[in-house]
C-alpha cells in the first residue's frame, strides 16, 4: 500500500462545502476548529478556483519536524497523526504548516488555546481503535473500518480524491485526459450541449 | 593588538563550535515505527482481526470506487 494522500480537482470544485460540512459532522469536531475548508481564489469572478484544503499528510512533514514536544508520528501509511496527551498547544506547527492545517480550539474568557487538532484521513489517533476516548481526542476511525475519508468519499462532483496516492494519481490522469481542455472541459457545451444555429426570423413575421 | 586577534580568534571559535551543536530537524520516518506512539495497524482490529490483505482489498476497493469512468461500460 501506498502512502494515503488527498488530491483536489480545482476544476470540478464547486465550492458546496459538502466536505467541509461530512468533516464536521463525521468527527464532531467543536466550533471554531475547522479541519477542513474550501479556499476560493477570484471569488464572484467568472473562472472562480475552487480547493478543498486540509492537511496534506506530507511526506516531510514540517509539523514534525518543529514540535518540541514530538508529539507526531507517520503511520505506515504515510498518514501524519499527533497525540493530544503530549501536545502542549505552543502552535509552531500552526507556522510551520505551508496549509494552515493544525487548528487551535479556544476557550473561556480569555480565548485559551487548547492542543491541537486537525485532519486525521479518518484514522484516528494512537487510543485504542473504536474506542471513546479516539472518538473524543480525534474522530472516527474510518480507516480502520476500512473505509476512506469522509469528505472525499461523499464529494458530489468527485473534485476531492482521497486514498492511495498511486490509485488517486491514476484516476486524475485518466479525468484529464479524458475531459479535454480550456472550454471543453466544464463549459456552456458540456452542461447544454453545443448551441443550435436558430433559422432567420421572416421579415414582418410575429415573433 | 595580539591580545585583540587572540579574543577575536576565541570568538570565532566559539561561534563555530556551537554550529557543531545544531540538531538535526528533519523527522527520520522508519517504516511501520510510530516515533514511539502506541497506535496500532488499522487491521489490527476486531473488524479485521489483522488480517492486512482484506483490509487492503477494503480500501481499495474504496480507492476505486471513485472514479466514475470506470463505474459506465462505454469508458
Amino acid at each position: 500500500m501506498a502512502r494515503m494522500k488527498f488530491l483536489c480537482d480545482a476544476e470540478r470544485c464547486i465550492e458546496c462545502n459538502g466536505c467541509v460540512t461530512a468533516c464536521k459532522q463525521e468527527h464532531e469536531v467543536p466550533w471554531g476548529v475547522n479541519r477542513r475548508r474550501v479556499v476560493t481564489l477570484n471569488d464572484g469572478v467568472p473562472g472562480e478556483k475552487s480547493i478543498s484544503v486540509a492537511c496534506m499528510h506530507c511526506s516531510d512533514a514540517p509539523c514534525m519536524a518543529v514540535c518540541p514536544v514530538d508529539c507526531f508520528y507517520k503511520t505506515s501509511e504515510g498518514v501524519v497523526l499527533h497525540d493530544k496527551d503530549l501536545c502542549i498547544g505552543c502552535g509552531y506547527c500552526f507556522y510551520a504548516c505551508p496549509f494552515g492545517a493544525p487548528q487551535f480550539p479556544q476557550d473561556g474568557a480569555f480565548g485559551l488555546r487548547g492542543k491541537m487538532d486537525k485532519c486525521t484521513f479518518c484514522a484516528g489517533g494512537p487510543e485504542a481503535d473504536f474506542s471513546a476516548a479516539e472518538f473524543k481526542k480525534y474522530g472516527r476511525n474510518r480507516l480502520a473500518e476500512g473505509k476512506l475519508p469522509a469528505c472525499a468519499e461523499m464529494c458530489s462532483t468527485k473534485a476531492l480524491l482521497g486514498g492511495d496516492g498511486d490509485v488517486v494519481a491514476d484516476i486524475y490522469r485518466n479525468r484529464v485526459l479524458k475531459r479535454g481542455k480550456g472550454s471543453e472541459v466544464w463549459g456552456w457545451g458540456t452542461a447544454y450541449g453545443k448551441p443550435e444555429r436558430q433559422p432567420a426570423a421572416k421579415p414582418g413575421a410575429k415573433s | 593588538m595580539r591580545k585583540a586577534l587572540a579574543l577575536a580568534f576565541i570568538a570565532a571559535l566559539s561561534f563555530t563550535a556551537a554550529g557543531c551543536g545544531e540538531q538535526q530537524a528533519v523527522t527520520v520516518y522508519k517504516q511501520g515505527q510510530y516515533q514511539g506512539k502506541p497506535d496500532k495497524q488499522p487491521w489490527d482490529n476486531d473488524q479485521f482481526k489483522g488480517d492486512k490483505v482484506a483490509w487492503e482489498k477494503a480500501v481499495k476497493a474504496r480507492n476505486h470506487g471513485q472514479n466514475e469512468y470506470a463505474r459506465s461500460a462505454t469508458n
